[in-house]
């Protein structure tokens, strides 16, 4: 049972390190100062079976506040249902999630976990935003009425309030003068960043992003990654899975290599892409990256 | 091989003519106009024998269209039809919301009430209402197997015609939308739930402001199928002698023996329902439809706005401006 888990302590430091001037000029609505301290995630010996097929065998894995993971690894080998696992709409059946220390889906009582009533459930999500392979925009909503559904109807914020903020966020992801359009009068990488926009609004501590960019068209994947590559800068924790190697090398922190429900390997982009330990790890890469590199 | 072109290139490839003068001529479709003709002709012939044929007594029809007591029953057949279709409706989301649920025992319930209210016809269902009163002489409110009772009335008096009428009616209506309802929730993609989940948006609103708005497109040719249906289908609580429209005219006529043009009073009040709530329905149709198209068609209203613009009034108007 090879149960590898990923602890980069220092990470977050040295990664706002990196840029300590260039948020606060680029007058990023992150914050001033993007010390992240919030939306430490920690996964720990995540179990998961759907009928007789054990999909996740025992996961772990931390990500510090701020920092960023990139989980690749083959078709089926449980990336989606383990980033589904972090906002409970997938249940675990062992292990437990944390986030900046408390427990996911689950309270403590005695000493059983119990799982939480609908209502907490929800208000934990609306820390966590997630992005889809698929988008899921609401249709029958405009890109701005899509951004502030959920703050007025999960967070019972103002309507003006939450078309300010809806604004902006459309304005951050480049689609401020696309406000009244409806999704399906949008290109593909357009509703993306809609729908990253969307995620943004509850102001969540983490962002996951499943496949954000294996449903669009190949001219259209930059526009979306360097909206995310942009998050990873803000301070906000996120946890990406993905098939796009070269955006994986330059903005991970982490790289997670998982097959057939388990973490096979993790470190740094450097040492998972240059040097990696594992048999499994070389041959995936082997069949991924080579031909992306040789166009 | 040799079959493929070789690739045009600027200096084999001859040169494209100029067209750039050229008016662009649309289609034409003469069958159309044929086609047209011919359904003109047809309804011409039936409209000249309606009019002239004395034996539809159009007089009478006229003379009894507006009269107090059709105008009543008319009434009535409008208060059944909006009572019943709005409950119906109601009962019949909560009915499909049970029959979608996770819970075994909902669904059991949904499903039993869908399976006797449509396996029994209507008109036992009225006459079973109506004469509640045979099979239980009170109804009362209180603890079972005690004398406790906090409310007890005699069945008669509870059950009029006018309460058996919409009670048959609504429960019958109910058992119908919920099926149209559950189908046109089932049409909606599942992974606009999940995405309102994952935004925090609690159930009753992942609902009524996510699923349902997207199901209406689904739901409303068929919901407006019924209303329609239910407009026409509360004539058949004649059996209660309850005066609606129908039950009104075949009192007059079996007093003046016009049996036709009484039917056709009711039948042409029938019509005119209809054609309203037709009308209703395409702009219902086309406010859920917001976002799911493109763009827009054109209402009739603003076609012929749009006709009378571009075809009728020419150019001078844009020198007015
Ligand atoms: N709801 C489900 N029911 C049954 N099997 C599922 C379900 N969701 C995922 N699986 C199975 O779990 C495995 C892992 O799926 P997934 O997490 O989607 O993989 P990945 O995202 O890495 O491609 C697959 O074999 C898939 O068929
Ligand atoms: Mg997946």
């Amino acid at each position: 049972m090879s149960i590898i888990a990923a602890r980069k302590e220092s990470t977050p430091t040295a990664h706002v390190a990196d840029e300590p001037h260039a948020e606060a000029s680029a007058g990023d609505s992150a914050g001033t100062a993007p010390v992240a301290t919030r939306g430490q995630v920690d996964i720990t010996n995540v179990r998961k079976s759907f009928g007789a097929t054990e999909v996740l065998k025992g996961v772990s894995l931390s990500v510090p506040p701020g920092g960023v993971a990139v989980i690749v690894g083959p078709s089926g080998s449980g990336k989606s249902t383990l980033l589904r696992t972090i906002n409970h709409l997938e249940k675990v059946d062992g292990g437990y999630i944390t986030i900046d220390g408390e427990l996911v889906g689950y309270e403590v009582r005695g000493n059983k976990l119990h799982e939480l009533r609908e209502k907490d459930i929800l208000k934990q999500r609306t820390n966590i935003g997630m992005v889809f392979q698929s988008f899921n925009l609401f249709p029958h909503l405009t890109a701005l009425e899509n951004v502030i559904e959920a703050p007025i109807v999960a967070q019972k914020r103002s309507k003006a309030e939450a078309r300010k903020r809806g604004l902006e966020l459309l304005d951050r992801v480049g689609l401020k003068d696309r406000a009244d359009a409806y999704p399906r009068q949008l290109s593909g990488g357009q509703q993306q960043r809609v729908a990253i926009a969307r995620a943004l609004a509850l102001d969540p501590k983490i962002l996951l992003f499943d496949e954000p960019t294996s449903a669009l068209d190949p001219e259209l994947v930059n526009e979306v990654l360097d909206v995310i590559r942009e998050l990873a800068k803000s301070g906000t924790t996120l946890i990406v899975v993905t098939h796009e190697m070269g955006f994986a090398r330059d903005v991970a922190d982490t790289v997670v290599f998982m097959d057939q429900g388990q973490i096979v390997e993790s470190g740094t982009p450097q040492d998972i892409f240059a040097n990696p330990r594992e048999e499994r790890t070389r041959s995936f890469f082997s069949k991924v990256i080579e031909p992306a590199f040789n166009i | 091989m040799s079959a493929i072109a070789p690739p045009a290139t600027a200096d084999t490839a001859p040169p494209t003519p100029d067209y750039s003068e050229y008016k662009l001529v649309p289609a034409r479709h003469p069958w159309r106009w044929v086609g047209t003709v011919l359904v003109a002709a047809g309804v011409a012939a039936i409209a000249w024998s309606l009019v002239t044929n004395p034996r539809w007594e159009w007089g009478v029809v006229a003379e009894w269209f507006t009269a107090q007591s059709v105008v009543n029953g008319l009434i009535e057949t409008l208060k059944l039809t909006a009572i019943s279709g709005v409950l119906g409706f109601v009962l019949g989301f909560i009915l499909a919301l049970m029959r979608l649920s996770a819970s075994p025992l909902l669904v059991s319930v949904s499903w039993t009430f869908s399976w006797i209210f449509r396996s029994t016809p209507l008109l036992v269902q009225l006459l079973l209402w109506y004469n509640l009163g045979y099979l239980y002489e009170k109804i009362s409110l209180g603890i079972p197997f005690t004398d406790v009772r906090f409310f007890e009335a005699q069945t008669t008096t509870l059950i009029s015609q006018f309460a058996a009428a919409v009670l048959g009616l609504t429960l019958n209506q109910a058992a119908y939308s919920a099926e149209i309802i559950r189908g046109g929730i089932l049409s909606v993609d599942q992974g606009q739930l999940e995405a309102a989940s994952a935004l925090g948006i609690p159930a009753w609103k992942r609902s009524t402001r996510i699923v349902l708005p997207q199901a209406m497109r689904a739901i409303l040719p068929n919901a407006f199928n019924e209303i329609i249906g239910l407009v026409k289908g509360t004539s058949i609580v004649y059996v209660l002698a309850y005066s609606e429209l129908f039950y009104t005219v075949q009192v007059i006529y079996n007093r003046t023996q016009q049996v036709l043009p009484l039917l056709l009073v009711a039948t042409l009040w029938y019509v005119v329902i209809t054609s309203v709530l037709s009308v209703f329905q395409y702009y219902i149709e086309r406010h859920f439809s917001k976002g799911a198209l493109r763009t827009l068609p054109l209402t009739p209203l603003q076609r012929a706005r749009k006709f009378f613009t571009t075809h009728v009034a020419a150019t001078p108007t844009k020198d007015a401006r």
